[in-house]
């Protein structure tokens, strides 16, 4: 809105809605519900840093066993509580068992030794530096997702960029703006009789920072109560927890064709310094919680699974030996999963740096071999059209030699 | 926007941040008092009667008992199964097992932000316990946390960072939320007789998060070495009982007792305890610590990205009186970065700074309310239930997410039209609506807001005030 603009209506007194003019962002509202089927991508935030190595296990490496006394997982072999062999060389913790047929299926790729270059080992800066997409800077103002959004101008759909989560993440912080929203059901104003006049308050007010989050809530609100009926329930029943309802939503509000582009939400407890567990155990629960509710949105999906590309990410990997407590200490490289239709998957993509005390990163954790921004760079480029990937990841040049996860 | 803050502007903006929301009453008192005299006041809580929230308080049973007493009489699930052979009911686990007792503890700090007049000391424990975040629901702290916020972080809200620092260091809630209870010498007598025992190494997590988040700052200067030094001083400190009567001790057998080398400083071999007793001073006493505190307290007290000349006066401060906090406090609030109109509505509030504004503002009746506590999760900011040790952020677009922003106008609506079990807004105690506004932003609504204001009625310009933007911010 023009500076004239909002001055007449701040000297008036009165908003658009008084005096009968439509506002634009219910404008953009109305042209986005025309959107229909787009391709969408999900990104799943694993806050606290899941131990990669006991996710997908190296299980030939031998140097795995010799690190991890009391809290690997035993080599495949017929019954429970082994590591489910995905090619020989690599397996599946098996708390990750419902991920196995999508695997199979070809629709489930993993990226080995993969995450973020940067060496700290502070949650919250590991987290910020993925996040905002430049490792080792933290001036960048806004984060990957948000630049995303402001590149390509898909739609002017209020549900372009989408965190269900309760705040905005960093990873969509920025001008582009991104809803939060927990629950579709809830998504209302309780009294609304006054919604007009808060709608008036915050569409206009001076504060930008309410006037940034007050225009996209309302334009979503409105446009959400227009099409609700339309809008399918959940096809499968998802674990309980939030994590599971979180990509319930996910999926309804694909389903629903409102031009969801990015979705975002996160799954949380993955700082296991203590009695992390082996097969069974802290972490196999949190494990299992990722694998059933992923398993589970995939085939709640169904056709639209073909449109979704979904990818993981944790600040950092854990330490590749057991620490004095059978947990783990804050480490370095990490393990990423792509899935979805368009995913090239049933393969384990990167360079294994392996486990020898000579080859770990400063003497302690798995080294990097691929660039969590290499990851995402194909997933935005090769399914979401994205071209120009210096404005999602200014300065990073990806490897000469993609990796090919997208089809 | 260089307009100096008038007289009644630089009460409320003084108010906004001294407490959790001005009232007619504190605003007539600051009056009569002097912004001065008031501020002597609040940073000597021990002489202000609260015998309102001490009152309501009292209903509070948990809040007296000890640890050990906590354990026997809420046991986890499992274990009152077993006692009495049966399956609780949802109820019966929400009543009998630790949940509720961070219930309770969520209570207590929500009546202590509404009704305590001791309202400063109640924002620095607020400040201290986000600050040295604890989560309340992991494993033992479910049982640990009302000790820690008790005898652990209160006492010490208006004392000195380094007796804060140590308490919270020899406080089992800490030991066990950030493990180093269980940290030992590789080398030490337990780890050498009993290499299977769960004890037989070190573990860096409080290591780390005592220099990131506790001291110097994520950029102070330490290096991953320090973190793995700092670590091997604190073996050694730890539980005794973690499943009862919780104390902390110092254990010999699993303290590394060789030579260590923490930011360049030496601690000699055979130290014991002492070494994790030098790291402390060591921590407090270094200037990186000193310019994070400042930071902190200059975020939560002038604005989300303070100007460096406040950082700079609050940190020499913070060195020059060794941490003392009602020092430190009296530089930030006699700043001229404080009393700028830059600072005025600079911040926007927190949730729990949200609902208690709206609650003291309103003059709400507020009784025991697991509603209220629910909106509070909601609005991002479950009390006692951060996950992460950096605690909840303290910068407003955190905050304000469509989501967020849409609990609170739903929230403003409940509150004032009584919806909200537990809370009870009687209108005519409320008074009219102009000087309800005057209590959020005298002479400072937006022409939208008072001319909305105009058009609305009765109850509704209520419940309007509570939910604009002008309200969301101090």
């Amino acid at each position: 809105m023009n500076l004239s603009r909002r001055s007449f209506l701040k000297s008036t007194g009165l908003g658009f809605l008084a005096l009968g003019l439509p506002p634009a962002f219910l404008v953009r509202a109305a042209k986005a519900q025309q959107v229909g089927k787009g391709k969408a991508m999900v990104v799943i935030f694993q806050r606290g840093a899941m131990d990669g190595l006991n996710a997908v296990i190296p299980f030939k490496d031998r140097a795995y066993y010799a690190l991890r006394p009391s809290i690997a997982v035993e080599e495949p072999a017929s019954g429970d509580d082994r590591v489910i062999d995905l090619d020989g060389f690599y397996g599946l913790h098996p708390a990750l068992a419902p991920l196995k047929s999508i695997y199979d299926k070809g629709h489930l790729a993993i990226i080995h030794a993969a995450g973020s270059p940067d060496n700290t080992r502070s949650h919250f800066d590991a987290q910020d530096y993925i996040e905002i997409g430049t490792p080792g800077i933290k001036s960048t103002p806004d984060g990957w997702l948000n630049r995303y959004l402001n590149a390509k101008k898909t739609s002017e759909s209020p549900f372009r960029g989408v965190a269900v989560t309760a705040q905005l993440p960093r990873i969509f912080a920025g001008s582009a703006p991104a809803l939060t929203l927990s629950s579709i059901d809830e998504f209302r104003l309780r009294n609304e009789a006054m919604a007009k006049t808060l709608q008036r308050l915050y569409t206009t007010t001076s504060d930008s920072l309410f006037r940034f989050g007050g225009q996209n809530l309302f334009a979503a609100m409105t446009e959400l109560r227009q099409i609700e009926p339309r809008i399918p329930a959940s096809a499968e029943r998802y674990p309980n927890g939030r994590f599971g309802t979180s990509l319930a939503q996910i999926a309804r509000l694909i389903k629903a064709d409102l031009g969801l582009e990015i979705a975002f939400t996160e799954i949380q407890g993955w700082d296991t310094h203590v009695n992390q567990g082996g097969a069974q155990g802290q972490m196999a629960n949190r494990l299992k919680e990722l694998a059933e509710g992923l398993s589970v949105f995939y085939r709640d999906l169904g056709d639209r699974a073909d449109d979704v590309v979904l990818i993981t990410m944790s600040e950092f990997g854990r330490t590749a030996r057991e620490n004095g407590n059978r947990g783990t200490d804050h480490g370095h490289a990490n393990v990423m999963f792509a899935m979805g239709g368009p995913v090239r998957g049933g393969k384990v993509y990167g360079r294994w740096p392996g486990l020898a005390p000579e080859v770990l990163y400063e003497g302690r954790d798995l080294s990097l071999t691929t660039d969590f921004r290499t990851v995402c760079s194909e997933v935005i480029g090769r399914h979401l059209g994205q071209k120009d990937l210096n404005k999602i990841f200014p300065g990073f040049r990806a490897s000469p030699q993609t990796l090919g996860l997208i089809a | 926007m260089s307009v100096p803050l008038n007289q009644e502007q630089k009460i409320i903006h003084f108010l906004n941040r001294t407490s959790f929301g001005p009232t007619r009453e504190e605003v007539q008192k600051v009056n009569r008092l002097g912004i001065r005299a008031y501020l002597d006041e609040q940073l000597s809580p021990e002489r202000i009667p609260d015998s309102l929230v001490e009152e309501k308080l009292a209903q509070l049973k948990t809040m007296r008992l000890s640890t050990g007493e906590l354990v026997e009489l809420y046991p986890p699930p499992k274990v009152a199964r077993q006692q009495t052979g049966q399956q609780p009911t949802m109820l019966q686990q929400q009543m009998q097992g630790p949940r509720f007792i961070i219930l309770e503890l969520q209570q207590a700090r929500l009546l202590r932000a509404v009704y305590s007049q001791r309202q400063l000391y109640e924002v620095m424990a607020d400040f201290w316990s986000n600050h040295f975040n604890i989560f309340a629901a992991k494993g033992a702290d479910r049982w640990l946390t009302t000790a820690y916020d008790r005898d652990t972080i209160r006492p010490h809200a208006l004392g000195r960072f380094k007796d804060v620092l140590r308490a919270t260091a020899q406080s089992p809630a800490m030991l066990f939320y950030l493990d180093n209870w269980l940290s030992a010498g590789p080398n030490s007598i337990a780890g050498r007789l009993a290499p299977n025992n769960r004890r037989h190494g070190l573990n860096e997590n409080y290591a780390r998060e005592l220099m990131e988040l506790h001291t110097l700052g994520v950029d102070g200067g330490y290096t991953q070495k320090d973190v793995q030094e700092v670590a091997r001083c604190f073996t050694g400190w730890t539980i005794r009982r973690p499943q009862g009567e919780a104390e902390f001790y110092f254990e010999p057998r699993i303290h590394d007792a060789g030579e260590k080398t923490v930011l360049g400083h030496r601690i000699p071999a055979g130290g014991g305890m002492d070494d994790g007793l030098q790291v402390l001073d060591l921590l407090a006493r270094h200037p990186s610590t000193a310019h994070f505190i400042a930071l902190k307290l200059a975020r939560r007290f002038v604005s989300d990205d303070p100007p460096q000349s406040i950082i700079n006066k609050v940190a020499e401060s913070f060195r020059q009186s060794d941490g003392d906090i009602p020092t430190v406090l009296r530089t930030i609030f006699g700043s001229p970065e404080f009393n700028s109109p830059e600072a005025f509505q600079a911040k926007v509030k927190m949730p729990l700074e949200y609902v208690a504004s709206a609650l003291r503002a309103t003059g709400a009746e507020v009784q025991m309310s697991h509603q209220l506590l629910r909106y509070l999760g909601r609005m991002g900011e479950p009390l006692f239930l951060a996950q992460p040790p950096t605690g909840y952020p303290d910068v407003g677009s955190s905050w304000t997410s469509s989501d967020m922003l849409l609990t609170r106008m739903n929230f403003a609506a409940d509150l004032v039209a009584n919806r909200i079990p537990g809370s009870r807004v009687r209108l005519e105690d409320v008074g009219d609506r102009d000087s309800l506004a005057r209590l959020v932003a005298p002479d400072a609504l937006s022409p939208t807001t008072r001319s909305a204001l105009a058009e609305t009625e009765g109850s509704q310009a209520i419940a309007l005030i509570m939910a604009a933007p002008e309200f969301q911010r101090r």
